[in-house]
C-alpha cells in the first residue's frame, strides 16, 4: 500500500489532493476578491502550528533516548517503528532517523510542503517552505542556525538533509544532560518540534525552569 | 490579535476538536480552514453565531449522511457555501479555480512552490 503510494509520488511534478485544493481555491478567490490576505492567514496558523500531533516525534525520541533496542529499530527501518508507536500517515511514511552526536549536528530542509512529516512533527513553521530557509541551509546552515539562536560547538559538522516526496528525515537531538532516569513521559517534554527539525535543541534544565 | 480571534472562535464554537484547550488538527489543511473562518470573521463576513447556525445544520446532516465527511470537510463546504450565499464565489467559480490549480501542479516540478 506504502508502495503504492510512493509510486504516485515519483511523478516528477506536484499534487494536489482534494481537500488541499478546496483550501487552495477558495483561499485563492477570496484573496482575488480582497476579502483575505493570505499573510493574515500565515499569522493565524502560525498560532496553532504545534497543534498538529507535535508529541508524536518527542514521544520517538524519547523513547529512542531510553530503549536501546527500540533505537536499533529505529535506525534500520523508521517507517515501521515509528508505526510501532501507532504513528503513521499518508506524510509520516518512508521516515529516516539522523542522529545527532557529539561531532555532528543535523538540520532538514524540504523543498516541497506536502514532504513535511507533519503526523510525526506537527505543522510546519511558517519559515520552514520560505526560499531563503532552504536555499541559504544548504549554503551556509551555521549562519541560518545562529539566527534561530543556535550556537554549535565550534568544530561540529552540520549535515543538511533534503526532505524529498521519498524519503523525510527526523532528527534525533542528543539527550540533554542532567536527566538520567527520567520517565519517557518527562523526557518528551524536552523534545520541541524545533529539534526533531534540527534547527533547535532538546531544551535542558536550565531552558526548561 | 489572532490568537485572540482564534480564542473567540475556540469558545464560541464548542464542537472545535481540541486538547487541553487547543484545538487539534490531522492536517495540515484543517488549519487554514479553521483560520479562513476566523479572518472571514474578523472581516465582519459573517459573526460566529451565524456561523454557528449554518454549521451546526450542515454537521447535523452529515451525521445522518450514508458516507459522513470529517468535521473540518463539513467545516470547509460550510465556508463555500457561505461564501457562494454572499455572491462572492460560486461552484462554477471554484470548478474553474480548482482545475486551474491542477493544470499549476501538473506543471510544476516536484520540489516548487505550486503557483497559479
Amino acid at each position: 500500500m506504502a508502495h503504492d503510494h510512493s509510486q504516485d509520488e515519483h511523478h516528477d511534478h506536484s499534487h494536489l489532493d482534494e481537500m488541499d485544493l478546496k483550501v487552495r481555491t477558495l483561499e485563492s478567490l477570496l484573496v482575488e476578491k480582497g476579502y483575505v490576505k493570505s499573510e493574515a492567514l500565515d499569522e493565524i496558523v502560525e498560532t496553532y502550528e504545534f497543534r498538529v500531533g507535535p508529541r508524536n516525534g518527542a514521544q520517538v525520541v524519547a523513547k529512542a533516548w531510553t530503549d536501546s533496542a527500540y533505537l536499533d529499530r529505529l535506525r534500520k527501518d523508521a517507517t515501521a517503528a515509528i508505526s510501532e508507536l501507532g504513528f503513521s500517515g499518508r506524510q509520516g511514511e518512508h521516515m529516516r532517523v539522523v542522529e545527532n552526536t557529539d561531532e555532528t549536528h543535523n538540520m532538514v530542509v524540504c523543498t516541497l510542503c506536502s514532504c513535511y512529516p507533519w503526523s510525526v512533527l506537527g505543522l510546519p513553521p511558517v519559515w520552514y517552505k520560505s526560499v531563503p530557509y532552504r536555499s541559504r541551509a544548504v549554503i551556509e546552515p551555521e549562519a541560518v542556525l545562529a539566527e534561530f539562536g543556535l550556537k554549535l560547538r565550534k568544530g561540529k559538522t552540520i549535515k543538511v538533509w533534503d526532505s524529498t516526496a521519498e524519503m523525510r528525515y527526523l532528527v534525533i537531538p542528543e539527550r540533554p544532560a542532567g536527566t538520567e532516569g527520567w520517565s519517557e513521559e518527562d523526557l518528551a517534554k524536552l523534545v520541541t518540534r524545533d529539534s526533531m527539525i534540527g534547527t533547535g535543541l532538546a531544551l535542558n534544565l536550565d531552558t526548561l525552569s | 490579535m489572532d490568537r485572540t480571534a482564534s480564542q473567540i472562535a475556540l469558545d464560541t464554537i464548542s464542537s472545535i476538536p481540541r486538547e487541553c484547550g487547543e484545538a487539534v488538527f490531522a492536517e495540515p489543511w484543517e488549519a487554514r480552514a479553521l483560520a479562513m473562518a476566523v479572518h472571514l470573521n474578523e472581516q465582519g463576513l459573517f459573526t460566529w453565531p451565524q456561523w454557528a447556525d449554518r454549521f451546526g445544520a450542515a454537521l447535523e446532516v452529515n451525521t445522518n449522511a450514508g458516507e459522513p465527511l470529517t468535521y473540518y470537510q463539513v467545516w470547509m463546504a460550510t465556508l463555500e457555501d457561505m461564501m457562494e450565499a454572499k455572491g462572492i464565489a460560486d461552484a462554477d467559480t471554484r470548478k474553474k479555480r480548482d482545475d486551474e490549480w491542477l493544470a499549476a501542479a501538473a506543471r510544476t516540478p516536484h520540489g516548487k512552490a505550486i503557483e497559479l
